[in-house]
């Protein structure tokens, strides 16, 4: 359970702005996917933003490109969560692939304020903010193994070496 | 109660009766990747496994930048090329062949009842050829190369019924534009569309093709056609597979069906930054810009380009546009040089590029200057996707780029026809 600064933005966030296209096959590196982060959307994020922070959205956050660097920039830009009213399907997918919690909730988007503070609870499924608390459903058990493993690869790692 | 395309196609799969919202771990028929296998290898690497289980379900094909633009990208593709000949993949498609989506249909991988998974957001397309085609991440795909099984979830389906007739001047394009800009940019997130109805049956495989692969920019998970004699046609000779087609019940359940009527539509435009920011070019017509591109995996085929030729014949372009002309494929290139398309495009003062993705994402080829604009052919007008984040992108149909690109301003392509 960490406190963090919300960067709220609107909504069809593509992954084109998240993470642009022209780096896309020339940084194979994370921390310096993370430098670019949100750089076609809000250039000065990726400079100001804090370990712990955390994105929330309108609907269909993370649309477009299949790019899973969209995902794996901001978790590498320290960001701890994006919360968002919807998610496009294939980066749903990535974000818990790299071990980026995703949690949707209207009414969480809807009651949080940019700037703001907001303290997450992954274990209750609560979001703590300054106007109230909201809930987001409970990952199922698969989901969360992969994020508690830190990603689908150190996931399917672990697995093939039980076998 | 029937069943839809997805949900048989699933249940197949996974042996056993499945319904929408089911999740099924599956084996697909076919992997794709592209310049992103480099990034796969790389994440492949570090499960710790040596080899590929089933290499033969692999395919992958060399397009977002070819040839290489710079050292970087020549690593990439090395690494691709080394990793291709040490796991024995066959199916490896090397800088000549073309856009992945183009080449992976044209060899014979896509098709009727086959459950394909790609590394892209527009694998969509092979639901073209009644396919089950769907974009996974790069995680994933390292995973599926190690393991060969994957979880998806079943989809609801939304079934779009196309009726009329198209106008003259009017095309599969600015049908998926004018669907898209009514339903929005997530309407089929998580869903499959099948497209249906009267007109899309006398569409051309490469129309359809322009639908299935738009269709990811209304969120879907996959698109699909009912294969047809054509389809079974063209796959004659073509098809790397045995293959069942699969179709939907007659009393499939939908989440819902929409309906349009396409007669008296006009060409349609999508301005910055969203692809559903969707204009009739009458409400766009007159806005300046600098480059157009014709090509991509959405309209790049030799149908595409016949069409460019037929508005540029004997003209010239307008001295401030700078048109590129991007062929889908090697095999779609070698139709046009053929039958004199491209001469005619060179003379109105065309680029010829090769076969690739060209500037469609910003890597190379025509990048965006601060301030400029481009009208193009492709799927995305996202902010920044073509180069600055200053530039502005819209998307039409080939014959309105090239019908534009004689005024050097945005053009209703019916007058030159």
């Amino acid at each position: 359970m960490k406190k963090g600064r919300v960067w709220k933005y609107g909504d069809n966030v593509n992954t084109d702005v998240i993470f642009p296209g022209k780096y896309t096959y020339s940084i194979l590196e994370p921390e310096e996917m993370a430098r670019h982060a949100l750089e076609d959307l809000d250039p000065g994020f990726a400079k100001k933003v804090k370990p712990g922070d955390v994105i929330v959205a309108g609907r269909n956050f993370g649309c477009g490109s299949s790019r899973e660097q969209a995902a794996t920039c901001l978790k590498y830009a320290g960001v701890q969560a994006v919360v968002a009213k919807s998610f496009a399907r294939i980066f749903f997918r990535n974000a818990i692939n790299q071990g980026l919690p995703v949690l949707q909730s209207e009414e969480a988007v809807d009651g949080i304020e940019d700037g703001g503070e907001i303290e997450i609870d992954f274990d209750r499924g609560s979001i703590k903010t300054a106007r109230g608390d909201f809930s987001f459903p409970a990952f199922p058990e698969s989901v969360m193994g992969i994020l508690e493993a830190g990603g689908l690869i150190p996931y399917t790692k672990k697995k093939l070496e039980r076998k | 109660m029937g069943k839809t395309f997805s949900e048989k196609i699933l249940g197949l799969k996974a042996q056993k009766d499945v319904q929408a919202g089911e999740v099924v771990t599956v084996s697909p028929d076919y992997i794709l990747s592209h310049d992103n296998s480099a990034a796969i290898i790389k994440e492949f690497r570090k499960l710790g496994v040596k080899d590929v289980m089933s290499p033969q379900k692999l395919v992958i094909i060399l397009d977002h930048i070819v040839p290489a633009a710079s050292e970087k990208y020549a690593l990439n593709h090395k690494t691709i090329r080394e990793f291709v000949s040490g796991q024995k993949i066959q199916n490896f498609f090397d800088i000549p062949s073309g856009i992945c989506h183009q080449v992976f249909s044209e060899n014979g991988f896509a098709l009727p009842g086959k459950l394909i998974l790609g590394a892209d957001s527009h694998t969509t397309s092979y639901g073209a050829f009644g396919a089950f085609a769907a974009g996974i991440g790069r995680s994933e795909v390292a995973t599926l190369w190690a393991t060969d099984e994957i979880w998806l979830r079943v989809p609801e389906t939304i079934k779009i019924e196309i009726k009329g007739e198209l106008p003259s001047g009017v095309y599969a394009k600015d049908v998926i534009l004018k669907i898209i800009g009514e339903e929005g940019a997530d309407r089929a997130n998580y869903k499959a569309v099948e497209f249906t109805g009267e007109a899309v049956k006398k569409f051309s495989l490469a129309s359809r093709l322009v639908l299935a692969n738009m269709a990811a920019e209304m969120g879907a998970k996959n698109g699909y056609f009912e294969p047809d004699e054509e389809t079974l046609l063209w796959l004659k000779g073509r098809a790397k597979d045995k293959f069942k087609v699969i179709s939907s019940d007659p009393d499939a359940r939908y989440e819902a069906v929409l309906d349009y009527n396409i007669s008296s539509l006009e060409p349609q435009v999508a301005c910055p930054h969203t692809v559903d920011n969707v204009k009739p070019v009458s409400k766009a017509e007159g806005k300046e810009f600098h480059q157009a591109v014709i090509g991509t995996c959405t309209n790049g085929r030799f149908e595409d380009l016949e069409i460019a030729a037929r508005i540029l014949k004997g003209k010239k372009v307008h001295p401030k546009v700078r048109v590129l002309i991007i062929p889908a494929s090697r095999q779609e290139y070698l139709l046009a040089l053929k039958k004199g398309i491209l001469e005619i495009l060179v003379e109105a003062g065309c680029v010829i590029l090769n076969p690739g993705c060209g500037p469609c994402l910003g890597a190379h080829q025509g990048i965006l200057a601060p301030g400029e604009v481009a009208l193009s052919t492709a799927n995305r007008n996202f902010r920044g996707r073509m180069g600055s984040r200053e530039a502005q992108i819209y998307l039409a149909s080939p014959a309105t780029v090239a019908a534009s690109s004689l005024e050097g301003k945005i053009t209703d392509p019916r007058k030159f026809l």
